[in-house]
């Protein structure tokens, strides 16, 4: 298994060395106004990613993706879809096609005609038409409702037929506009699965943009991640989540505690970092980091790489570090119970708050913690994330 | 049955049901007579003297009423289509694009509704024959120009009106759909917005219809001896003596404009449930 996967990884390495980004943003600033929406922002997206912007509102993200479709004109800098400038081609002049947030299913067309819609601009004759719009249903399973007019559809179908007509065209890109927002909890899960299915299935790059992290990280193949009009990091979800660049990825990405601390000691085989707010115990790292001994770091370690124990006298050993490191202890304050894990919110001696989450492995818990319980939280060497910014 | 009115239901206690009453009766009762005594077989029409439809003939027989009534339809069928297109315009323009006094165009729009029809009338009149005479010596329905336009003046602000309020509803990224489809900007006009508008349409071209019909004032100042309208005729008619000739021929003003209501509310009822897509 990991053979194969190893030996995927690197086809899949060679494959992309040689290819030329499908997309590429060069320099792109847009402002409206006075205020700077996209700042600067150079950006290759390779052909066969299914690639999520990621931010909150507000970061540009969406203006990125309208400034690829058309719809804006970038203040400056150039956008490359297939290695050529598309300055300022207008929308239909694009090889790229949106599904909208709205789905902006057109209300007085049938499903068939919406689908037909991209094809009959293009001049496409009717019979050939036909098939491809048949083609094209069956492809997001709604062969049966070519003759529905919109609003006897449910919010999944609408977006399904969005889907079509943006895909019988066949574009070289599909972008999508928070295509999941609108939908309910359980359908966003089964759509997350279906829209990754197809995408494969079609072979074609996704964009999506997106504030919704967990989206993200459950469907993209590359992730981008904005913050105020500039791209923050980009790389794979695991990569992201496991190392953020920077304190902004490693908070909006999942969840996270964040420590302030300095660098008391960095060696190739070891660091540590002494936060005020964990004394007495140094935070420990079996591994070099970034930044000079002295120099301020945040040290962010993620909830379920925390583990709690039973209160003793003596500190608990954390796994890969000398003893009297990597812990604290404290009073439990509250518990959220979310069924497959609980969420434990830990007051450590300094008054700050820790989130430590377990899954809850039994149906009873043998060593359960209740609230006002003193407890021991302790971490892995390997669990923090030093960070300079 | 007989149950308690809740504390809400102020339309199950009698004050507020004979207040009702009383509100339906002035509404309605002289309208009421006016129709029944369209059927009055007696010519001084004071008392009822038994029912008759004779006045319904003469009512058909009678040739100048019958071109007053032509002239009306004709004035508002034309300035029907000039409203229709010009306040579509309007609204699309100033829900469109954001341009230096804006505002001041949208205020400025308004205005035939709010000014006094009297003074409309003399503007129309003074406007008619000193500033731009036109010509009455014109065939028909030329000579009706004039008329035409005046009933445009004042019809177009409502149908922006109404244009724009449902422009409020367009999801703009319908047009954006349809731009991104490989529509061009006329094509997405057509195919999207055009279809999104069409009740506005339909139902601003009913109001201008049933507001041409029923204008009397500007009419009344714009028209010349060639040129009367169908109401205008009416109260000439009425100069004379109030006979059941007049009664019938404003009842079948009022049973026209009804019918037209009717129809346009039947046509918005069906365009509301078309939310967005």
């Amino acid at each position: 298994m990991s053979v194969d996967q190893a030996s995927l990884g690197h086809v899949r390495a060679g494959a992309v060395e040689k290819a030329k980004p499908i997309i590429s943003f060069r320099n792109v600033v847009k402002t409206f106004g006075t205020t700077v929406a996209v700042d600067d922002v150079s950006l290759d997206i390779e052909a066969g990613d299914f690639f999520a912007l990621l931010g909150p509102s507000g970061c540009g993200k969406t203006t990125l993706l309208r400034m690829l479709a058309g719809l804006e004109v970038p203040t400056n800098g150039q956008i490359l879809i297939d290695g050529v400038d598309m300055g300022t081609t207008p929308p239909n002049k694009r090889p790229v096609n949106m599904v909208f947030q709205s789905y902006a299913v057109f209300p007085h067309m049938t499903v068939r005609d919406n689908v037909g819609y991209g094809l009959r601009m293009d001049g496409v004759p009717k019979d050939l038409r036909a098939e491809r719009v048949r083609e094209a249903l069956e492809l997001v399973q709604l062969g049966a409702l070519g003759g529905r007019r919109p609003d006897q559809l449910s919010g999944g179908q609408r977006q399904r037929v969005a889907l079509a007509r943006a895909l019988v065209k066949k574009p070289k890109v599909l972008l999508l506009d928070e295509p999941l927002s609108a939908l309910d909890a359980k359908l966003r899960e089964a759509m997350r699965f279906e829209l990754s299915q197809l995408q494969q299935t079609v072979g074609i790059t996704f964009i999506m943009v997106t504030h919704d992290q967990n989206e993200a990280l459950a469907i993209a193949s590359q992730i981008a991640v904005m913050n105020k009009g500039s791209i923050s990091q980009i790389g794979k979800p695991a990569d992201l989540y496991e190392f953020p660049a920077s304190r902004f990825v490693a908070d909006f990405i999942g969840s996270v505690n964040m420590l302030e601390g300095r660098l008391t000691k960095d060696e190739p085989s070891e660091a540590i970092v002494a936060c005020p707010e964990l004394a007495p115990f140094p935070v420990h790292m079996p591994h070099a980091v970034p930044g000079n001994v002295g120099a301020p770091v945040w040290i962010a370690i993620r909830p379920e790489k925390m583990n709690l124990h039973k209160n003793s006298v003596e500190p608990p050993q954390a796994p890969e570090c000398p003893s009297a490191h990597n812990v604290a202890r404290g009073v439990i304050k509250e518990i959220s119970y979310l069924g497959d894990i609980s969420i434990y919110h830990v007051a450590i001696a300094s008054g700050r708050m820790l989130r430590v989450s377990r899954p809850n492995r039994s149906r009873w818990d043998q060593e359960g913690f209740d609230w006002g319980e003193t407890v021991w939280v302790s971490w892995a060497g390997s669990s923090p994330i030093a960070l300079l910014s | 049955m007989a149950t308690h009115p809740a504390p809400l239901e102020y339309n199950r206690r009698w004050p507020m049901r004979l207040w009702l009453f009383g509100v339906f009766f002035f509404l309605y009762a002289p309208l009421v007579a006016l129709i029944a005594f369209s059927f009055n077989n007696s010519k001084r029409n004071i008392v009822w003297q038994g029912f008759t439809l004779d006045y319904y003939k003469k009512l058909f027989n009678n040739n100048e009423l019958m071109l007053a009534f032509a002239n009306s339809l004709t004035i508002a069928a034309c300035a029907t289509l000039i409203a229709v297109v010009l306040g579509a315009m309007a609204a699309i323009i100033l829900w469109r694009f954001h341009f230096w006094g804006k505002s001041a165009a949208e205020g400025t729009m308004a205005l035939p509704i709010v000014v006094p029809e009297i003074c409309m009338g003399v503007a129309m009149l003074v406007f008619f024959t000193r500033v731009m005479p036109w010509p009455t010596d014109l065939a028909w329905p030329l000579n009706l120009g004039a008329i035409i336009i005046a009933h445009a003046t004042f019809c177009f602000p409502f149908v922006a009106m109404v244009v724009r309020a449902r422009l409020e509803s367009f999801n703009h990224e319908e047009e954006e759909a349809a731009r991104d489809l490989g529509a061009n900007d006329w094509q997405a006009f057509r195919d999207v917005l055009l279809p999104h508008l069409m009740p506005a349409l339909i139902a601003g071209a009913l109001l201008s219809f049933t507001l041409s019909l029923d204008d009397f004032v500007i009419t009344f100042f714009t028209s010349g001896p060639n040129t009367v309208t169908f109401p205008v005729k009416v109260y000439s008619m009425l100069r004379f003596s109030v006979t059941p000739e007049v009664n019938a021929a404003s009842t079948m003003l009022i049973v026209l404009t009804v019918a037209l209501m009717f129809v346009m509310m039947a046509l918005q009822r069906r365009a509301a449930p078309t939310g967005k897509g």
